[in-house]
């Protein structure tokens, strides 16, 4: 049942882009172009999705089991460090650039889009390499706790 | 500031959004799991026993959405307008992978999950991110 609810959850997240316009990288830089034509399109994507989220996030903070009995994986980190900006900083570069973030990146590919294919291999190359410099970053560290999400 | 009209489409935004977000309450109600993208990617990178299956499961059926969803409604599923060159594509691809990774989220898990949760650490990182998209858009179109 968990494995059915994973699945079709997949399915309505990439709906739900694919409906918003959100995997056109388009019309999300059009929406990061403040300075040109501006389209508020991804504000009410935002904002359409934080409207249930918040409602659902708010049942989700009561329970200490999900509906169907999985344990609760809620965030416990409350840092806002440098790793956090830094990062975070780097990802808009990244998505100011080509207009893709990871979601819309995945689905696209989905659509058999090749740049889509080629962004998505880069993203994974992306990742794998913090996997590299985050264990080489620990393995150097004293410091305890560093790098728990 | 000029608004795009001919581009701007509010009630399908709102109503995809509605749906982005019903999908992340349900993954935390149904599946006690954040819905954030980076993470469930790049979990597969340092795969640990007992963790695989569900990001693949969840994986699937994204990248299944855009065949699926023209199969329920032909002609929905907009062309994707791409201006950006292969080399842009893949400097891009790698700095949203290691970014994301290590702000420990991207649109999905701060923007939509994060401020739901009414996260300070994740309302943070979306102002980040998206001051960094406003600059570089900013730079790419108007400066160079």
């Amino acid at each position: 049942m968990t494995r059915v609810s994973e699945f079709v959850i997949g399915l309505l997240f990439g709906w739900g882009l694919l409906i918003s316009g959100m995997t056109d990288p388009g019309k999300v830089l059009g929406f990061l172009d403040l300075a040109g034509a501006w389209d508020p399109s991804l504000a009410f994507v935002m904002g359409g999705a934080i409207l249930i989220g918040v409602a659902g996030f708010a049942v989700a903070k009561k329970r200490t089991t999900s509906f169907l009995g999985s344990a609760m994986h809620l965030p416990t980190s409350r840092d806002i460090d440098r790793r956090l900006i830094i990062g975070s900083l780097m990802f808009g570069a990244g998505w100011g650039l080509a207009g893709f973030c990871p979601g819309p990146g995945l689905v696209t590919m989905g659509s058999g889009e090749p740049k889509a294919v080629l962004f998505v291999a880069a993203m994974i190359g992306g990742m794998a390499l913090f996997e590299v410099l985050d264990r080489r970053e620990r393995s150097l560290s004293i410091q305890p706790g560093r790098g728990q999400k | 500031m000029i608004i795009d009209w001919t581009h701007f489409t509010p009630w399908t935004a709102l109503i995809g959004g509605v749906v982005l977000g019903i999908a992340s309450a349900a993954f935390i109600l149904l599946n006690g799991r954040v819905l954030g993208i980076s993470g469930i990617l790049g979990g597969l990178l340092a795969p640990r026993r007992g963790d695989i299956n569900w990001r693949v499961f969840f994986l699937a059926g994204l990248i299944l959405a855009p065949v699926t969803l023209s199969w329920l409604i032909p002609g929905v599923v907009a062309a994707p307008r791409i201006e950006a060159s292969n080399l842009a594509i893949v400097a891009a691809g790698l700095l949203v992978g290691l970014g994301t990774r290590y702000g420990s989220g991207c649109t999905s898990g701060h923007g939509v999950c994060g401020l739901s949760r009414l996260s300070p650490r994740s309302l943070v990182a979306t102002m980040a991110f998206m001051a960094s998209g406003f600059v570089t858009v900013y730079v790419i179109r108007h400066l160079i």
